[in-house]
């Protein structure tokens, strides 16, 4: 039984480090892109974005004003039970994001679409949002906050099994032209690329995939891993860079995540994880114990089974 | 970093002479000095639609404008704390520019992604007033480094604590791009023209989707936000 204390605590101080540290495989990432732009305002901005991260870490405040819109990944191992249910669960992931509104502080940013009621607290209806995922075998629960920030640099589109990898070209391209102009969509990102599903599930790849997979991450599918690098290097050869001006930093890297989906059609999204790239994971154990990374190690290959039963390879059965 | 040139960098006031401004060029980096509220939608219609009197003496007080909610929060004992700023996308709000800025009589107007020339031609310009864009994205903890003081926060309870209205005391804050001068040109219509010749070269052998959707341009060079 996972103690639901536990949850909550961690949870408030996983949205502290969401908002506060840049997840060390972006800012390599960044670092490299740094390292090679030369464009003299893009340049600017990239080494003016290294500096925000550090003097972030150095005063503990939030490296954006923008904190997105935290939301929370949960996922469990099979076995895994916590202290009064998946109720309890969702009460502490809910005071955890109000405390730590208040706490960090972060920018109150949800609102109700309509009449505009703001609770200072990032909590309403609906908000945050929490995800599940379950994983076979072990008892332990992780923790992923992410708080994606932007209201740009995502769309959706319905494409057909003719518009072929030239199609996805086409609109990867288009996602980030469109977005990137101006800035808006605080490039250079990791950009989360869906494929297939239904329109809903589509957009929930592509957000996943940019902001649940680390930078240098590839795709279990070889051929889809070098559409990856594929796109990384097309992403960055369109002669823009960061804030929209001349250079060549678009993206620091490509996540592409596929979902099987009608056989007439090819569901595209396009998902770009901004400059201020905030996920923080945690995974608490029944004994209290709490284990803090980076990595959220959503997509394993239970995630991606594509049978109808799921046996465990010959390697996990040991652990499990 | 490649070969790139480092930007000239300048001080200013948060009620620039006319003179101060002139000296600006496109893409210079700037630091602001003095007081800078946050105004944004809540305010503009509150101030300019519902007529509320706004509760600051301007532009004597500030000539700044900031597109910005902060991550704030107020304390019981009235005080604040407030960690990052960042600018909010500009755009969105020409609608309420132009009488705002002859209203208010701001000369700059800070946030993100810039106007149109067109906007700055039509109301900057006459106006006497540029636009600075914050860095980034998302340059936030060293903005919020810049923020000496918050001096008030007007009408919390009406518009909330993102809408309200901040008022900051600004301390060497930046970096800010100038993206306008005062004859109304557009960094980023000048980086989107460069940017735009070669694109076709990047779009080499792609394929237009094949179900088309209203309202779209297919024009690479368009602005798209106006």
């Amino acid at each position: 039984m996972i103690p639901i204390d536990v949850i909550e605590k961690t949870a408030e101080t996983l949205m502290d480090k969401a908002a506060i540290e840049i997840p060390d495989d972006y800012l390599e990432g960044l670092k490299a892109a740094a390292s090679v732009e030369d464009g003299d305002l893009s340049s600017f901005v990239l080494q003016a974005m290294l500096e925000n991260y550090k003097a972030a870490k150095e005063d503990r405040r939030a490296m954006c004003g923008d904190t997105g819109t935290p939301r929370w990944y949960v996922k469990m191992g099979n076995e895994t039970q916590v202290e009064g249910g998946p109720v309890a669960l969702e009460a502490a992931l809910r005071r955890a994001t109000a405390a730590a509104t208040n706490g960090v502080p972060l920018r109150p940013n949800r609102v109700h679409p309509l009449w505009r009621t703001d609770h200072d607290n990032n909590v309403g209806i609906g908000a945050p949002e929490i995800e599940y995922g379950y994983e076979p075998g072990g008892e332990w629960i992780d923790l992923i906050t992410v708080h994606k920030g932007g209201l740009f640099g995502t769309d959706y589109r319905m494409l057909f099994p003719s518009d072929g990898i030239q199609g996805i070209k086409r609109f990867f391209l288009d996602s980030l032209v469109a977005f990137g102009k101006r800035g808006l969509a605080c490039q250079p990102a990791i950009i989360g690329i869906g494929l297939g599903g239904c329109k809903d599930t589509c957009m929930v790849l592509g957000k996943r995939a940019a902001c649940l997979r680390t930078v240098g991450d590839r795709n279990t599918d070889p051929k889809i891993a070098e559409l990856e690098l594929e796109f990384t290097e097309l992403g960055n050869s369109i002669g823009m860079g960061a804030m929209g001006f001349v250079g060549k930093s678009m993206v620091i890297d490509t996540h592409i995540e596929v979902g099987y989906c009608h056989t007439g059609g090819m569901q595209m999204s396009v998902h770009a994880f901004c400059l201020s790239s905030r996920r923080a994971v945690a995974r608490v154990f029944a004994d209290g114990r709490v284990e803090h990374r980076t990595d959220p190690e959503w997509f394993t290959d239970y995630q991606r089974r594509e049978t109808v039963e799921w046996e465990m390879p010959a390697s996990h059965e040991k652990s499990a | 970093m490649g070969n790139a040139r480092k930007p000239r960098e300048i001080r200013l006031s948060t009620t620039p002479t006319a003179e101060a401004l002139a000296e600006l060029r496109l893409g210079d980096i700037v630091y602001l000095d003095g007081l800078m509220y946050t105004a944004r939608e809540g305010v503009y219609k509150r101030a300019l639609e519902d007529k509320a009197n706004i509760p600051l003496q301007l532009p004597s007080q500030s000539a700044a404008n900031f597109h910005c909610s902060p991550a704030a929060r107020i304390n019981p004992d009235g005080s604040f704390e407030m960690g990052a700023v960042t600018a909010t996308a500009s755009f969105r709000f020409a609608k309420w520019l132009p009488e705002w800025l002859a209203k208010s009589g701001a000369r700059l107007v800070i946030g993100k992604g810039g106007m149109s020339s067109k906007d700055y031609k039509d109301y900057f310009v006459p106006n006497g007033a540029i636009y600075l864009s914050t860095v980034g994205y998302g340059t936030g903890a060293l903005l919020g480094r810049g923020v000496e003081n918050v001096e008030a926060v007007h009408w919390n309870e009406e518009l909330g604590l993102a809408q309200a209205m901040w008022v900051i005391r600004c301390n060497r804050m930046g970096p800010f791009i100038v993206a306008s001068d005062l004859d109304g040109n557009c960094l980023f219509e000048r980086e989107n023209q460069r940017i735009s010749e070669n694109l076709h070269k990047a779009y080499e052998g792609t394929r237009p989707a094949t179900l088309k959707r209203f309202g779209e341009t297919d024009d690479k060079s368009d602005e798209l936000i106006g």
